[in-house]
């Protein structure tokens, strides 16, 4: 078995760290607050990397589990952000396509961003109302969903930005080709 | 709001404050008037993209973000945020602005701007604090919080990653729990105060962040805390609706409504009201809210 | 006209499989100032250097070239044979027609043989120009300074007086000992340190030969190995913030200065030093060393100690990327000595690997995990709070996957070895230098590893870098023969073929005192010229290179000698 300094090299550009100098000591899967949901955890995700484990690790749920804390990051001896290997995995899982562990996170994501794209601002009316009737949550959240709404916490006409032209220049320039 | 006061900020309120963080920006603005320091809400700002920008695309979310920050360029004034991510994004985009010429260039030609790093991003504990300053606050109080019981609770993104937020000590921050004894309350001692509340997977996996907000919510109350004081939107909104029945139940303040409630503002009424969790239980013997 | 013998060697077969030896020595020996030229199979053997003896006298020679190895090899061998037949060493010289000719031309035999005849012949025309010097004697002054009254001082002290030499040990504090003094039981066998140095230093302090000075620090090093000069001042007897002042004439000098703790501050998610149930391993020994071991915050017997390892060490985000080296061998020992001492206590060790190289201590940590009952958990702990009476440790189980959460007694760090704070100005003081930790440099990391680059100033025990105590021992009795080894004559040989000033070319410019890296060159208040300290001067020939006159010039190295050998070389090219 040897390192796949390919796949290395792939992450180390996409996330901006240098996985190589981990030397697996775990201290960031101690304190991640979401490792005992996780399969791997933050250490084995940066040893499958290591190992070559694309299609592994673009398929895991471990990938969307994490909640970008950045307590990894904050307590690594190397220095190394894990929370940015992972946004780095996630990002690449979506541009290859592959097929994702979490499809209803990549909704949520993707649904956001078009909402920022379209208005400019959140509307969380929108968000709320659009993801939680796709993800066959709505249910679940009427009550609280209704007792916002009363509380004015929730505006049904959504904030329209000025420069939405702008905005849009921006999600085309930053597209991933 | 304004009145004549040399030093004004430009302030970016971020989305949540315009809907589900209602009364966090009511009570900044109320608290900023009564402290007589003016805000300029930016012109057109817009989302900086929050958790979800960064999980799809690098340079989108450090765009949007730079967006804000090219909007700020002009003013030259300090960019103020009450909310944790959006300050934390905001300042991860000067940060990367500034140390990395080649996403730098993506970044400037995407929003189409210069970058002149003359706009400083700063969270709103960091100005009340260390520019308005305890002595003021002081001053301000009209009623002392005295024998309100409360924990610091500062989540994770106004201290981490610390060579980015640069702001406090990142594993014993103690800014908040100074602001709230000037204010009269009684910080409870707890070492919980930077671990995260699961706010990030609030909507995308309930069950996972509902398991973080017990433990917080527990752990705040074996210290003997009767509310929780956060600093971000997201966590107030999260640790408020996912609470599950723990008893007794904690309402969970923004800094700014206690600082309201020691001010003595009237207008601290609307602002319980809009809580997913009543606290007038709580704040009743401070005379408002009743 | 000098009269050179140039003795042209095959070296078997490495020299003359390629070069054409007695080619070499035809067209050398036309030349006008070899009288005698010849080849033979191996010049170092016992007739080769009789056939140099015999031809001197047979010849009359006055100079001696012999054109084989490299100088690093033989020439010492060859000047001391010319010597033998009554001949000045300084007019024999090597050149080298093997690592520069026939080990690197193999493939053109004809060119090889026209350089090595141009190698030998330029050498036979610089030798022609060289002055016969005598070795220069230095005197020693044979008194030795110990720096550190630790273990590494001390022993340093006792051998080097044992020998017969007399010793002064300064050390800052007001007592002997270091940090050994603060351990309880030592690895493996579980001596008290204490009881052990106390021996070491009664020997010391009741030493003749050793002179002890406490409180005091070295203010100011000058001169040079054999013969320095050193300004310690001492507060012991002086009035209140006062300082008595002694000039020491030593002739070697051994540092020992020790090591520091970390402070607990540098690692906040560890409790950042304000934990009182949270200390690091020297704290622990206090605590082992007492009658029962109770924890600070209340005095209890702790039932669940948690030992951390790597706690600050191998850590470059805490600005320590190094290993300390001995945390692994005290954690263990530190766990079994508690195991021992609370039979119903539960030990567990975090660590990350185990470094356990020494003779011994790899089969003493097995034993510790395998039947003292200590639970080893690989995996580096992430956060340290108080909750309660106990204090709380989240940790990781690596090597089952699993998260672990203990709550705690008590918490031993095993911090870093640091350099001691005042070791880089020390090191200015004394023109040594130290490496970015503040660990003294040694003279090369595996050939010479109690030497400094500066003559005369040896390094022993943790100063230099984190070891223990049988490395530290052995290391100072090692500075210890260098300097007996310095001290064996009365007097000490240097090379001649040093910087020299040719007073009449000498403007006092200056330059090449600032040009001159060791402190070898001064401008003489009196004569008004600069003046070479033999003694310092290296050749490295930067004084050569600055000099606007030429006045600055190395023995045996001289301009006109090198136009010379630049002619010979045209002459064979032809």
């Amino acid at each position: 078995m040897m390192i796949d300094t390919a796949f290395v090299n792939e992450i180390n550009r996409l996330s901006g760290q240098q996985i190589e100098l981990c030397y697996h000591c775990h201290k960031c899967t101690a304190g991640c607050p979401v490792a005992g949901e996780m399969f791997y955890g933050p250490d084995r995700i940066l040893h499958l990397v290591q190992r070559g484990e694309k299609e592994r690790l673009l398929g895991s749920d471990d990938i969307w589990l994490c909640a970008s804390c950045e307590t990894c990051g904050a307590r690594c001896p190397n220095e190394i952000n894990v929370g940015a290997v992972i946004d780095g995995l996630r990002q690449l899982a979506l541009q290859e396509g592959s097929a994702v562990a979490a499809p209803d996170a990549v909704r949520f994501h993707r649904l956001f961003l078009a909402l920022v794209q379209r208005l400019g601002r959140m509307h969380e009316a929108s968000l709320l109302g659009i993801y939680l009737v796709w993800t066959r949550q709505i249910l679940g959240y009427a009550r609280t969903g209704a007792s916002m709404f009363v509380k004015g916490k929730v505006p049904l006409r959504p904030h329209l930005a000025q420069d939405r032209q702008q905005l849009k220049r921006i999600f085309t320039a930053t597209e991933e080709k | 709001m304004t009145t004549a006061d040399a030093v004004a900020y430009a302030y970016y309120p971020g989305c949540s404050l315009h809907s589900t963080a209602a009364e966090y920006d009511a009570s900044v603005q109320a608290v900023f008037a009564a402290l007589e320091v003016a805000l300029h809400e930016l012109e057109d700002w817009t989302c900086c993209g929050a958790s979800s920008a960064h999980v799809v695309n690098h340079t989108l979310a450090l765009a949007l973000p730079a967006r804000n920050l090219a909007l700020a360029q002009p003013a030259g004034r300090d960019l103020v945020m009450p909310c944790a991510a959006c300050f934390n994004r905001h300042k991860t985009a000067a940060h990367t602005l500034r140390e990395d010429p080649v996403e730098r260039e993506k970044i400037e030609a995407a929003v189409g701007f210069t970058f002149t790093d003359s706009v400083a991003v700063r969270p709103l504990l960091d100005v009340v604090v260390n520019e308005i300053g305890l002595e003021r606050v002081a001053a301000r109080v009209r009623r002392p919080l005295t024998g309100l019981k409360v924990v610091d609770y500062y989540g994770c993104l106004l201290l981490r990653p610390p060579e980015i937020t640069q702001f406090d000590d990142t594993e014993h921050p103690a800014l908040m729990g100074k602001l709230l004894r000037t204010l009269g309350a009684e910080v409870q001692a707890w070492s919980d105060a930077t671990e995260c509340c699961g706010g990030g997977l609030a909507l995308t996996r309930p069950k996972v962040a509902a398991g973080l907000v017990s433990r917080l919510a527990e752990r705040a109350r074996e210290a003997g805390a009767e509310a929780m004081v956060t600093s971000c939107p997201l966590c107030q909104v999260n640790l408020e609706m996912r609470q599950n029945g723990g008893k007794p139940p904690l309402p969970i303040f923004y800094f700014t409504e206690l600082m309201g409630l020691a001010f003595g503002l009237p207008e601290a009424t609307s602002w319980w009201k809009k809580h997913l969790i009543d606290p007038r239980n709580v704040v009743k013997g401070f005379g408002i809210g009743d | 006209m000098s009269r050179i013998g140039v003795f042209i060697c095959h070296c078997g077969h490495n020299i003359a499989g390629t070069v054409d030896v007695a080619a070499v020595a035809e067209r050398v020996g036309a030349d006008e100032v070899v009288v005698f030229a010849t080849d033979y199979k191996y010049m170092c053997s016992d007739p080769g250097q009789e056939l140099i003896r015999e031809m001197i006298a047979e010849h009359n020679l006055d100079g001696v070239v012999v054109a084989a190895c490299s100088p690093a090899m033989h020439e010492t061998t060859f000047r001391r044979t010319v010597a033998g037949a009554g001949l000045n060493p300084y007019r024999c010289e090597s050149a080298n027609i093997r690592e520069q000719v026939s080990w690197v031309h193999e493939k053109d035999k004809e060119a090889a043989t026209t350089k090595a005849a141009a190698i030998a012949l330029s050498i036979a025309h610089k030798v022609g120009g060289n002055e016969p010097l005598e070795p220069l004697e230095l005197s020693v002054t044979r008194r030795a300074l110990v720096i550190g009254g630790g273990i590494a001082g001390l022993q340093a002290a006792l051998d080097v007086a044992d020998a017969g030499y007399p010793v002064y040990l300064v050390e800052k504090e007001g007592s002997l000992g270091g940090k050994m003094a603060r351990l309880s039981g030592t690895y493996l066998n579980f001596d008290a340190a204490p009881a052990l140095l106390q021996r070491t230093i009664e020997r010391v302090e009741r030493h003749p030969y050793i002179q002890v000075l406490t409180k005091a620090e070295v203010a100011e090093l000058s001169g040079y190995v054999g013969n320095f000069k050193a300004r310690v001042e001492t507060a012991e007897a002086a009035p209140t913030n006062g300082r008595i002042p002694y000039t020491l004439e030593i002739g070697a000098v051994m540092v020992a200065t020790g090591w520091e703790r970390y402070d607990l501050g540098r690692l906040p998610e560890y409790g950042g030093g304000g934990l009182p149930d949270v200390v690091d391993g020297l704290t622990f020994e206090q605590m082992l060393a007492a009658d029962t071991i109770r924890r600070p915050s209340d005095g209890r017997v702790p039932r669940e100690v948690v030992f951390v390892q790597c706690a600050g060490s191998r850590d470059p985000e805490h600005g320590v990327p190094y290993c300390s080296k001995i945390c692994c061998m005290v954690t263990a020992k530190q766990a079994r000595l508690y195991r021992e001492r609370v039979p119903e206590g539960q030990a567990y060790v975090f660590y990350i690997d185990i470094r356990s190289a020494g003779k011994g201590y790899e089969e003493f940590v097995q034993e510790t995990i395998q039947t003292k009952e200590v639970l080893y958990l690989r995996g580096k702990v992430s956060k340290i709070f108080a909750d309660g009476g106990q204090t709380i440790v989240w940790g990781v189980d690596t090597l089952s996957g699993r998260a672990v959460e203990i709550a705690a007694d008590l918490v031993v760090l095993a911090t870093p070895m640091l350099a001691a704070d005042g070791a880089p100005a020390l090191a200015q003081r004394l023109r040594i230098s130290t490496d970015a930790h503040g660990f003294f440099n040694e003279a090369h990391p595996k050939l010479r590893p109690v030497e400094t680059l500066t003559a005369g100033i040896f390094l022993a025990g943790a100063g230099q870098g984190p070891k223990d105590i049988p490395e530290t021992i052995a290391q100072a009795s090692g500075a210890a023969a260098k300097v007996l080894q310095l001290f064996s004559h009365e007097t000490m040989t240097q090379s001649p073929l040093v910087a020299t000033v040719v007073p009449e070319l000498c403007a006092a410019c200056g330059a090449c005192v600032a040009a001159c890296p060791y402190g070898a060159r001064e401008l003489h208040p009196v004569l008004n010229i600069a003046t070479v300290n033999a003694a310092l001067c290296q050749s490295c020939g930067a004084c050569v290179v600055a000099c606007p006159n030429k006045a600055s010039q190395v023995h045996n190295w001289r301009p006109g000698q090198m136009l010379e050998m630049v002619d010979a070389v045209m002459e064979i090219g032809d």
